[in-house]
């Protein structure tokens, strides 16, 4: 019986060996450690051993099936292995072959400086506001201390739509607008962006439409060296740490002092080149401490309240920093230059 | 204003600081330099010669055959100026000589004659042909007979000059003027101002016995001056006098008119020169104009005027428009023997007036409409007499001839040294301020830290303490401020919910493939009515125009953002892009007033536009070209994003496509569609087939709810069931849906659409569309009965309603 039993492990495990795949290896199982199977075959000729013999057999027997199962088992892993290498291989792609195309748009430049800018100034704990683009006479100038027959209302000639409304010329009135909210007893911290309208004529440098963003603060004790660090601030971090400032004396009707803003030319580092005119500065913005008269037709105390303003033009502003050489290009809407500037 | 440097030497002591030096200075300290020109070129080796004789040409008619004395030696020149004379000095070119454009002398011979060098004009020497004098236009230029033989021309024609180019900005009224730019250069430099000579003899005869002045508008020329010049002798300016103005930009004309322009450019004040003698009155009348009245004016234009202008008259007939022009009619010709010169202080609103009416802007009225020093008007015509008496040996009438109800008191400016400083963020000190005032040549008085300053009239732009604050720190200088931030406020800065969502619509747009753009606001006829929102049009708007548009393309306030939007879609069609897909958002302005006269109501609107190829063709994939549902999707997908459920229906709209235009309603409230352009504007704008949408960010943000709806995920399985109705064709796919989840709530949490199918096994004039539900209970288990009674009310309330039946 134990040669039988032995004689069976080895067809058996032989046969394993041979096999190629799952349903073999399950036809064996079921051939040898079936219920039918060849070992329980065998031993059902175990009542006639001897009672010595009998679990010597039955020993014999657990080792054969163990081993039987045992191999079945190895070459079923063996064989799923192979079938899963296989499958994979089958399944293998060209991955240099393209993806899929997103579509995916981007913000108008402008746009990107805007909110870069906005941002920039929320983070100095600035908020931002909005003002109407049909302005009254009264807040587009006269709150700004630019009486009608003023001659500074020259350097800005206007699209006046009646004699009392016009497209505002910058968005300064915004600024009168926000002192008036604030009912001159509470600190004015606001930027306002938005579009402004000149009666230029379209060209490389000028447009009829274009934007800007203003600047307020209005508090006790402002001083304009604070102006001076904030601009240096916004500037250093618009343009670079390594970007110097200049302020230059100007004059604007709603501000006193005035100053323009000059920052060092980033082409030639302040060296003098073509793109800052061999002055080595660029000019970037204008600004100024509030005029008291702009202070006092908002309801603030110029004895008590002081403030700085300033304005730039985000076009200009691109214009130097991605060399857009011609500002009608923004409105133009050409989508391969709205292209380039997706990720600005 | 054209600064010319040699003539600035005469008032301040520049020593050796170079022109770009000062420029850099001047444009630290407040007015900015736009740049250095110098007024001519290079030239060497050009010196006086005198031409000895000077004969024709052996050989050639129109050329002659000069001997010119240079002082060391004779040189034989061949000369084609028509003006070339024997007797004259000239400038020569000697042999070797160097002129602007890097045009070399050489002995030449000139149709067999040899030329050894060149009489040269002043085009020649590089000067602007714009300035120079027009009898010499064509020939060349002839010195004064007390230029010495040998000497060079580069100085004695001021050809090394450089010229600062200023940007003089609308306060600083003063510094249109050299003396009013010796006094800023004077108080940067530190330096004092050396001022012109103005004392001149007079004769015993009165000017008043020539004239008199009458002025009837005491508030639109408070002064008015007149002096008498007799026997004028009419001739060239000296050479010096004609080498400023020519550098200052002014072509100089005669002797009297050159000294009016050089007093104007010298002072800032202008003068005006009548012929004394076609005045042909005794009396000066100011008056306004007549409506209607005319006048001539030097340019020999008719002009016709209003009362809004102010004239000079002799009683009779206008001879001058005040501050802007003279008259024809009393100009000073080469004829004229006796001048008589008006000093005079106008309304620079009244000059202001007559130059936008006229069109005629002028050296003159550009300083009268910004203001002159009512301290100078006097006085320059007191210098005016003094050159007149010079260099056209006139013989100037005692007594100025006066109209006088001009304020020329000074101002008084309160300083305190400790507000400077709080004010500036500066530790200036009392000293600092001193010789701050003492630069500026203003007077003072000092009471401790507080000084009162007599702010001399020329600086009319000072009249309070901000005034002087700026004066204080731009010669203190701006690059000495600190670097501070301010101390107050604390408030945190963030964006309102609204411009938050504001930035979210339009990073989803971004994401959803659409690429933002900005057009202009402003449009033509054509495009204002178009495509305007139902909403809108509802309200009936009145297109909104300019009162004075630059073109017809830029006239109108937009009412939709579509039509400029279509207009880049056609130029980058037009240029081979044609996969686009756009958005904008701005605003339109909406005023339904017959007759503007307030603010019109602006909208703030989001549009988009797209063309082309939605899905581009690759290896596994078809290309899909943009179509309705496309758009749609984008729409959906914003509500779903946002939580704002809009709905849509179908819509006739005026150049949109009549079967594939739909109205967006939030809450029944029309909020803007979508929609694919009609074929014929389509063809109209050779755009291809193109869809837009157009909506309302307001309403939008009106609905918008910051805060994410939230709700527990359900952990109760859920039931799926499909279905498809066969329903008429003419029946809409959302109203189904609207019956569904009517009846189906609560318990039927979505519904969607996944078929839609006409065709074989479906009734003609039939359509099979299916729905499939999904089934949740957030509290428990749902039971097959309960599923099973909610779908049949489905079924039975969609049959009801649209007589359908279910598709087997």
């Amino acid at each position: 019986m134990q040669d039988q039993l032995e004689a069976i492990q080895k067809e058996a495990l032989e046969k394993v060996i041979q096999a190629t795949d799952l349903k073999e290896l399950q036809d064996i199982r079921v051939s040898y450690l079936g219920k039918k199977g060849s070992i329980t075959k065998v031993l059902k000729g175990m009542g006639k051993l001897s009672s010595e013999e009998r679990p010597i057999i039955g020993q014999i027997a657990n080792t054969v099936r163990d081993a039987i199962a045992s191999s079945i088992e190895e070459k079923t892993m063996n064989l799923e292995q192979e079938a899963l290498e296989k499958r994979l291989e089958e399944e293998s792609i060209d991955v240099t072959l393209p993806g899929r195309p997103v579509n995916i748009g981007g913000p108008h430049l402008l746009t990107s400086i805007v909110e870069e800018i906005e941002d920039l100034f929320i983070g100095m704990g600035y908020e931002v506001k909005e003002g109407p683009e049909v302005e009254t006479d009264y807040f587009n100038f006269e709150a700004l201390n630019l009486p009608k027959n003023h001659p500074a209302r020259d350097m800005q000639d206007s699209f006046y739509i009646t004699n009392e409304l016009l497209l505002r010329t910058h968005t300064s009135p915004v600024q009168a607008r926000t002192m008036q909210e604030y009912e001159g007893n509470q600190p004015v911290k606001m930027i306002c962006p938005g579009k402004v309208y000149r009666r230029d004529t379209d060209d490389a440098t000028h447009s009829h439409q274009f934007t800007q963003i203003e600047g307020l603060y209005v508090d006790k004790n402002v001083r304009m060296s604070d102006l001076k660090g904030t601009l240096d601030k916004f500037a250093k971090k618009m343009f670079g740490e390594e970007r110097k400032i200049r302020l230059r004396p100007s004059f604007f009707p709603f501000t006193e002092p005035s100053v323009e803003m000059d920052i060092s030319c980033k082409v030639c580092n302040g060296e003098g080149c073509n793109v800052c005119k061999k002055t080595g500065w660029i000019e970037i913005l204008g600004g100024g401490m509030v005029h008291p008269k702009v202070l006092s037709m908002a309801g603030y105390d110029p004895e008590v309240y002081s403030g700085f303003a300033f304005g730039m033009g985000p076009e200009r502003i691109a214009m130097l920093k991605y060399g857009v050489s011609d500002i009608r290009g923004f409105y133009t809407n050409d989508v391969r230059f709205l292209k380039q500037y997706h990720k600005a | 204003m054209l600064v010319s440097f040699n003539w600035l030497k005469n008032y301040v002591d520049l020593g050796d600081i170079t022109p770009e030096e000062l420029a850099e200075k001047i444009t630290k300290s407040g007015i900015e330099v736009e740049g250095v020109e110098y007024f001519a070129e290079e030239s060497t080796n050009v010196v006086v010669g005198y031409v000895a004789s000077c004969d024709k040409h052996p050989n050639a008619d129109k050329l002659n055959l000069c001997q010119v004395d240079v002082g060391d030696e004779t040189l034989q020149i061949v000369c084609g100026a028509p003006n070339v004379a024997e007797g004259q000095k000239v400038a020569v070119a000697k042999p070797g000589a160097k002129l602007p454009g890097g045009f070399k002398i050489k002995k030449v011979k000139l149709r067999g004659v040899e030329s050894n060098g060149m009489i040269c004009s002043l085009q020649e020497l590089g000067v602007d042909e714009k300035y120079i004098p027009t009898d010499i236009a064509d020939g060349i230029f002839v010195f004064p007979e007390d230029a010495e033989v040998g000497e060079s021309v580069v100085s004695l024609l001021n050809l090394n000059d450089a010229i600062l180019e200023l940007d003089v900005l609308a306060n600083r009224a003063d510094a249109l003027s050299m003396l009013g730019i010796a006094y800023e250069v004077a108080a940067i430099l530190n330096k004092e101002v050396k001022l012109p000579e103005e004392e001149y003899s007079t004769t015993d005869e009165k000017a008043e016995d020539y004239i008199a002045v009458e002025v009837e508008a005491p508030e639109l020329n408070p002064y008015y001056g007149a002096f008498i010049i007799q026997d004028v002798e009419i001739k060239a300016s000296p050479l010096w006098m004609r080498n400023y103005l020519m550098a200052a930009g002014v072509r100089p004309i005669n002797n009297v008119v050159d000294i009016t322009n050089y007093v104007l450019m010298e002072y800032g004040q202008p003068l005006h020169a009548f012929d004394y003698d076609r005045f042909s009155s005794e009396k000066i009348v100011v008056r306004r104009a007549n409506q209607e009245e005319t006048i001539v004016t030097l340019d020999e234009q008719e002009r016709t005027l209003t009362t809004d202008q102010l004239l000079i008259t002799n009683g009779n007939v206008p001879t001058a428009l005040a501050g802007v022009m003279g008259g024809a009619n009393t100009e000073v010709t080469p004829e004229t023997k006796n001048v008589l010169l008006e000093a005079a202080y106008f309304d620079g609103g009244t000059v202001r007036k007559t130059v936008k009416a006229t069109g005629l802007r002028s050296e003159s009225s550009t300083r009268f409409e910004k203001g002159v020093d009512p301290n100078r008007v006097k006085k320059a015509g007191m210098r005016a007499s003094y050159l007149l008496q010079k260099y056209a040996n006139g013989k100037v009438l005692s007594g100025v001839v006066e109209f006088n109800e001009l304020d020329k008191s000074e101002k008084m400016v309160v300083v305190e040294t400790s507000v400077i400083n709080a004010r500036l963020g500066t530790e200036i000190t009392n000293e600092e301020i001193i010789e701050i005032l003492n630069r500026l040549q203003f007077p003072f008085t000092q009471d401790g830290e507080a000084f009162t300053v007599q702010v001399p009239t020329r600086r009319g732009d000072i009249t309070i303490f901000e005034d002087m604050l700026e004066e204080v720190a731009r010669i203190y200088g701006y690059d000495k401020l600190p670097y501070t931030l301010p101390e107050g406020s604390n408030q945190a800065g963030r964006l309102t919910e609204k411009q938050l969502l504001k930035r979210k619509v339009k990073q989803y747009l971004q994401s959803a493939g659409l690429t933002e753009i900005l057009t202009y606001s402003l449009t033509n006829e054509k495009n204002i009515n178009r495509l305007v929102s139902p909403e809108i049009l509802e309200q009936k708007p009145t297109p909104i125009n300019l009162a004075m548009p630059m073109s017809e393309d830029h006239k109108y306030l937009r009412l939709s953002l579509l039509p400029e939007m279509l207009s880049t879609l056609t130029y980058n069609l037009a240029r081979n892009q044609s996969n686009l897909a756009y958005f904008e958002m701005g605003s339109v302005f909406i005023s339904n007033e017959q007759k503007i006269n307030k603010q019109p109501n602006e909208i703030l609107r989001i549009a988009g536009a797209m063309t082309g190829k939605w899905l581009e063709q690759t290896w596994q994939q078809e290309e899909k070209e943009v179509d309705f549902f496309v758009v749609k999707g984008i729409i959906e997908g914003l509500s779903d994003y946002l939580e704002v459920p809009m709905k849509f229906h179908q819509v006739k709209i005026e150049n949109m496509h009549p079967g594939r235009t739909a109205v967006v309603k939030i809450q029944d409230k029309t909020i803007g569609f979508v929609g694919q352009l009609h074929p014929s504007l389509q063809k109209d704008l050779d755009l291809k087939d193109t869809y837009v949408f157009d909506l309302n960010v307001k309403e939008i943000l009106g609905v918008y709810d910051s805060e994410p709806s939230f709700e527990e995920i359900s952990k109760y399985p859920s039931v799926a069931r499909d279905i498809a109705f066969i329903l008429d064709k003419d029946v809409f796919a959302g109203d189904v849906k609207n019956v569904i989840e009517e009846v189906g709530a609560p318990l039927v949490k979505q519904v969607s659409i996944f078929d839609v199918y006409e065709g074989d096994n479906v009734p003609d004039g039939k359509k099979s569309i299916a729905y499939s539900l999904l089934y949740q209970d957030p509290n428990k288990t749902l039971l097959d009965d309960e599923v099973e009674a909610s779908f049949e009310n489905i079924v039975e309330a969609v049959n009801n309603k649209f007589k359908s039946y279910i598709r087997s």
